[in-house]
C-alpha cells in the first residue's frame, strides 16, 4: 500500500492539470485505494442525519465507502460512529439496517459491546485474566461532527485536520439555506433510501452532480414528456451560474433564474396556492417578506465534497466500492413541520431517482458508459475546458462561470490533487 | 365455485399474464399499458415488501398517470437506458388465484413467481420476483350477447427478492 502511494506521488501534476484528467483516474485500482486512504479514510464523509437515530438507543447502518459503519445514539443522546467489526475475530457485530438497542452481541462468541462502542462483557471470562477490556472495544470513526443534524465522520486522529466547519467551508450555506424550508429549521431524513448500484467511479458522479451541460442531452426525454421547466435552467441562455465553493464543494446556483421567475415555489414546479398550510406556516414563522423570498429561491443544488449532494428534493450520498463500483443512497429531503410539501417530496423523489427513476436511470447509464468508454486508449485525457476563457469572479470571492461551464469539475479536480499529493 | 370454473378461471388468468409478460419483453408498450384499468398503481417497494409507500421510498409508486408517463419517456427514443432496448426473456409460473374481492366479487387476487433474465450494455442481470396482482373483469370486446368480459390490471405489486440490497438500473418494464 505505501509503495503504491509512493509509485503514485510523483505522477499527479501529470495525471490532474487545470483543464483535463488522465483516464486512469477513473480505472486505476492502485488509485482508488490511494484515494480510500487519503480522501475516504482521513477527510471528512458525510455518514447519515442525526433525525434516522431520533431516540436513545437508535442506530441505524451507514458506510463510508467499503467500510461499514454504525451510527450510533447513545443513552446520553450522544452520537457514535462504529466500526462493525468484532475486535475478537473480526466477526460483523450487527446484521440489521435499523433498531434499538443498549448493546451489540457479537453472534460468534458472544462478545458484548454498548453502543457507545465499549466493551461491556465476555463469556466465560476467567479465560481473559489480566486482559485489558478499555483495549478491545468496537472500532471507531474517531471524529464525529454534526452540522444543523447532518452527521460527518473523519478517520482522522482527533485535533489533525480541519474541523467540520472549516471542511464544510461555504457549503455550510447550502445547508443553510436548505433547513430554512421547514417552518422549523429543520430537515428531517425519515423517509427511507433507495440504493441504485452503478458499474463506476464514484468521480463520473461527483463531476455530473453539479455539470449543467449535460441535462439538455441526457435529461430531453423527460423534461419533453414532462412539461418540465426544468431544460430552460440548463439551456444556453440561462441566468444560473455554476459555482466552485472551494474544498471541492460547488454548485449549480439557480437563484437567478427563479429570481426572474419571480414565482413563489416555481422551483418545485407548484404554486402556493397548492400548498396554503405550508405556504401559511412559512409566513408565520420567518416573515411575510422572508418567506416569500425563501420561497422564490428554490433549495440548493449543491455538492458536498466528497458524498453528499443536495439535489434540491434530495439528499444523494455516494458510497464507492470499488474504482469501478458505486452505490448511489437517495432519499426525499423532508422538512420537520410540512408534511403537505414532504408528500409531493417523496412523490416527486420516487418519480426521477433510484434504479427505475425517470431522470437517474439516464445519468446512471451515462456513467456505465463513461467507466467502460474512459478504458480505450486514445486520447489518455478528458477534456474540462468548457468555459475557462469566461471563469470569472462573484462578489464573494468565488469562481463561477455560465451554468453549463465546467467551473465546477476543475474545482473539484484542483483540490482532488491538493488531497492525493499530500503525504 | 366448482373445480371446472377454477380450471377456467385460472386459464384466464394464465393466458393474461403471459399476455402481459410477452408485451414486456417484446418492448411493445402501448399494448402494455392497455392492460391497466384507470385506477391503477403500480409498485415496486424497495428494503422489504410491506413498507408503507405513502412515508417511505418505493422504487416505482405510480399511478395511472405517471405510467402513461413512463411509457411517454420510453416513446421518446433518448430514454438512453432503454436506447438500445435491454433484451428480456422472462418465465412466470406458480400462479395462483388467491381470492374474490371489490364491488360484485369482480377483482381477483392473483399472485405469481417470475424470473427475468436482462442482457444489455452492462451485462447480464438477473431479476427474480413474486408479483402479486389485482385483475379485474371488464366488459369486453368480443362477440356473443354482451360481448363477454375481459381481464384488465388494477394493481401490480412487484416483490424483487433482493429488494434490500443496492440494485442496478431497472428501466424495463418488470
Amino acid at each position: 500500500m505505501a509503495a503504491a502511494l509512493n509509485v503514485l506521488a510523483p505522477t499527479w501534476s501529470r495525471l490532474v492539470q487545470r483543464d483535463r484528467v488522465d483516464g486512469s483516474v477513473y480505472t486505476d485500482p492502485a488509485i482508488f485505494r490511494a484515494e480510500l486512504e487519503k480522501i475516504w479514510y482521513r477527510g471528512w464523509v458525510y455518514v447519515g442525519h442525526s433525525s434516522e437515530v431520533p431516540k436513545p438507543n437508535d442506530f441505524v447502518m451507514k458506510a463510508i465507502g467499503p467500510q461499514s459503519v454504525l451510527m450510533t445514539r447513545d443513552k446520553d443522546g450522544q452520537i457514535h460512529l462504529l466500526l462493525n467489526r468484532c475486535p475478537h475475530r473480526g466477526n460483523q457485530v450487527c446484521l440489521e439496517d435499523r433498531g434499538n438497542t443498549t448493546s451489540f452481541v457479537c453472534s460468534y462468541h458472544g462478545w458484548n459491546f454498548r453502543n457507545n462502542g465499549e466493551l461491556r462483557g465476555t463469556p466465560f471470562p476467567a479465560g481473559y485474566q489480566g486482559v485489558d477490556k478499555s483495549q478491545l472495544g468496537l472500532g471507531k470513526v474517531a471524529r464525529v461532527e454534526t452540522y444543523k443534524g447532518f452527521v460527518f465522520g473523519s478517520f482522522a486522529a482527533p485535533g489533525s485536520g480541519p474541523t467540520l466547519l472549516e471542511h464544510l467551508g461555504a457549503a455550510a450555506e447550502a445547508i443553510d439555506r436548505l433547513v430554512q424550508f421547514s417552518p422549523e429549521g429543520e430537515v428531517e431524513v425519515t423517509a427511507g433510501f433507495l440504493k441504485h448500484r452503478t458499474k463506476a467511479n464514484w468521480k463520473f458522479i461527483v463531476d455530473n452532480e453539479t455539470d449543467g451541460y449535460h441535462p439538455t442531452f441526457v435529461h430531453a426525454s423527460i423534461f419533453s414528456t414532462a412539461k418540465s421547466g426544468i431544460g430552460a435552467l440548463y439551456n444556453n441562455d440561462s441566468t444560473a451560474v455554476s459555482r466552485y465553493l472551494g474544498n471541492g464543494h460547488s454548485e449549480n446556483d439557480l437563484r437567478p433564474e427563479f429570481r426572474r421567475l419571480d414565482k413563489p415555489l416555481g422551483w418545485f414546479g407548484t404554486s402556493e396556492d397548492r400548498l396554503p398550510e405550508y405556504v401559511a406556516k412559512m409566513k408565520v414563522a420567518y416573515g411575510e417578506e422572508k418567506a416569500r423570498q425563501i420561497l422564490v429561491d428554490g433549495t440548493p443544488h449543491t455538492m458536498i465534497f466528497p458524498n453528499l449532494f443536495i439535489a434540491e428534493i434530495q439528499l444523494f450520498v455516494l458510497q464507492p466500492l470499488a474504482a469501478d463500483e458505486t452505490v448511489q443512497h437517495v432519499t426525499a429531503i423532508q422538512f420537520k413541520g410540512a408534511p403537505d410539501l414532504n408528500r409531493r417530496m417523496r412523490q416527486q423523489t420516487m418519480g426521477s431517482v433510484g434504479p427505475a427513476g425517470l431522470l437517474l436511470a439516464d445519468d446512471t447509464e451515462m456513467y456505465e458508459r463513461n467507466q467502460r468508454g474512459v478504458q480505450q486508449r486514445d486520447p489518455e485525457t478528458l477534456f474540462l475546458g468548457r468555459g475557462l476563457h469566461r471563469e470569472r469572479t462573484d462578489e464573494n470571492g468565488f469562481t463561477i462561470g455560465d451554468n453549463t461551464d465546467e467551473v465546477p469539475s476543475r474545482g473539484m479536480w484542483s483540490h482532488y490533487r491538493a488531497l492525493m499529493e499530500a503525504t | 365455485m366448482s373445480s371446472a370454473s377454477d380450471a377456467e378461471l385460472l386459464a384466464d388468468v394464465t393466458r393474461f399474464l403471459y399476455r402481459e409478460a410477452r408485451y414486456q419483453d417484446e418492448h411493445d408498450y402501448d399494448a402494455w399499458e392497455a392492460l391497466w384499468t384507470d385506477d391503477a398503481l403500480y409498485w415496486i417497494p424497495a428494503n422489504g415488501d410491506d413498507l408503507d409507500p405513502e412515508t417511505q421510498m418505493s422504487i416505482v409508486y405510480d399511478n395511472r398517470s405517471r405510467i402513461a408517463l413512463r411509457i411517454r419517456q420510453l416513446h421518446t427514443g433518448k430514454r438512453h437506458t432503454q436506447s438500445p432496448r435491454s433484451r428480456l426473456r422472462r418465465i412466470v409460473s406458480n400462479i395462483d388465484v388467491l381470492g374474490r374481492t371489490g364491488p360484485d366479487q369482480n377483482d381477483l387476487n392473483v399472485t405469481a413467481n417470475a424470473l427475468v433474465y436482462e442482457s444489455n450494455l452492462r451485462g447480464e442481470t438477473l431479476w427474480a420476483s413474486r408479483n402479486d396482482y389485482t385483475l379485474r373483469f371488464v366488459p369486453g370486446s368480443g362477440s356473443g350477447p354482451d360481448g363477454g368480459t375481459e381481464l384488465r390490471m388494477a394493481k401490480k405489486k412487484v416483490i424483487l427478492a433482493n429488494n434490500q440490497a443496492a440494485l442496478f438500473t431497472l428501466s424495463f418494464l418488470i
